[in-house]
């Protein structure tokens, strides 16, 4: 059980099942760590806004960094039109960010190598910029299928490849993320193994790898989340500053 | 390269598993639809509380805080900017009341000085005058002196030799023959003395 690098999935009932209707909401392993990441995100950031020095201390320097990391990011993406949706890119980010950190600590669960996860984030964002996007162009959003400056034997070709690459957008986004914590995690489970099998005399080589993984895991765990949170800014930028 | 080693680890992974894979239901425990309303159920019931907690409360407090600091900042700055103008125009002030209060203690210095030269000349002249006017009187007593003390002198010699004589021979000698050889010896010897 343990040498399978599959079985860290494993979502599990914790407590008793619960039930509304037909739909089982049981609260579960991942049900735990979505709650233990937003309390800590929760907390980390009303302990970094409570008081306002103007020297910060790590608390508050932690919450305002991140606080115009994304607003930057925000900004440089999706320009000035982009603001009302700054606490949803924000809380975005955070929570893919300690999600994925969160399940680097040994005997934790990631949340975010769940495709169902990333894909209901994905879709809920896919959906809603599709909403902002009409509502601010109407249906002169279509014109998003339609590039400029294409000769127009080749505009029926373009504009089917450019609704497929519209459409495949939540799926795009939602495997990224999934595939890279559920890559990462497995490697890491792997060369652990391999660390438990080939002993003391072989396994130093193993080891270093799972060293080596670990840093380049977290390094991956904040990328994924930028590329999650910087990808919808991109999404959101179409909606809103509709020029192809 | 490092994203090559790694899907081919994990497709290697995938082979040397495989009985533990055949053992479970579908394989990665992903794609068991078992628990997806309750995932799908408890993301959406914490990541909306967060956003509502964050978009509600916290971020517009760190957005204050920020926007706080930056106009403290620039009000800082603004005074400091202000306090620095100020103390250039004080310093200003002072390089001028020290320039003056330097020409005018030059001005007090020239005039004391001149003043005191003054005095010392007017002193000096004074001295000098006194110093001219002993002088003169010295020289005139000296004068009188001179011309009075040959005349004394002769005639202490005269009874200087006379008493002596007197006493050598025993009777007395004419006074007028004595001062007739004083006057005659004075006369030789005082050219040599006095030098008139």
């Amino acid at each position: 059980m343990a040498a399978n690098p599959m079985s860290q999935f494993d979502v599990y009932r914790i407590g008793p099942e619960i039930k509304v209707g037909a739909f089982d909401i049981s609260f579960t392993n991942a049900s735990l760590f979505m709650i233990i990441s937003t309390v800590s995100i929760l907390l980390v950031f009303n302990f970094g806004s409570k008081r306002n020095s103007v020297l910060p201390n790590k608390m508050q320097l932690l919450a305002e960094l991140s606080y115009t990391f994304v607003a930057k990011m925000i900004s440089d993406t999706a320009g000035s039109k982009a603001k009302p949706y700054f606490a949803f890119i924000f809380s975005l980010f955070m929570f893919v960010l300690f999600c994925n950190m969160f399940g680097m600590i040994p005997y934790t669960f990631t949340v975010t190598s769940h495709i169902i996860v990333t894909f209901i984030l994905a879709s809920f964002i896919f959906i809603g910029v599709t909403i902002i996007g009409f509502i601010k162009h109407g249906f002169g959003y279509l014109k998003l299928f339609v590039p400029s400056g294409v000769p127009a034997v080749l505009l029926p070709l373009i504009v089917v490849i450019e609704i497929i690459s519209y459409l495949s957008r939540p799926i795009s986004l939602s495997v990224r993320l999934f595939a890279n914590m559920m890559a990462g995690h497995t490697m890491m489970k792997v060369f652990g193994g391999f660390v438990i099998s080939l002993g003391l005399v072989g396994g130093w080589l193993p080891l270093s790898f799972s060293v080596a993984l670990t840093g380049l895991e977290i390094l991956v765990a904040f990328l994924q989340a930028y590329v999650f949170a910087i990808l919808t800014c991109i999404y959101l930028n179409d909606a809103l500053n509709l020029h192809h | 390269m490092i994203k090559k080693i790694y899907f081919q680890s994990i497709f290697f992974s995938f082979l040397f598993f495989k009985e533990a894979f055949a053992a479970e239901s579908g394989g990665m425990p992903q794609l068991n639809p078992e628990f997806w309303i309750s995932q799908i159920f408890w993301l959406i019931l914490t990541f909306g509380t967060m956003y509502v907690v964050l978009s509600k409360f916290i971020l517009p407090k760190i957005s204050n805080n920020l926007e706080s600091r930056k106009s403290q900042i620039l009000e800082n700055i603004e005074a400091a900017e202000k306090q620095r103008e100020d103390s250039e125009a004080k310093l200003k002030e002072y390089d001028e009341v020290i320039l003056k209060s330097k020409s005018e203690a030059k001005t007090m210095f020239n005039q004391t000085r001149e003043k005191a030269l003054k005095d010392i000349m007017a002193k000096k002249e004074v001295l000098d005058q006194q110093i001219d006017n002993e002088i003169n009187k010295a020289e005139k007593e000296i004068e009188v002196l001179k011309v009075s003390a040959p005349d004394k002198i002769n005639k202490i010699a005269i009874e200087t030799s006379s008493e002596l004589l007197e006493k050598l021979i025993g009777s007395g000698v004419n006074n007028s023959s004595i001062s007739a050889i004083v006057d005659d010896l004075s006369k030789r010897n005082g050219d040599k003395y006095y030098g008139n």
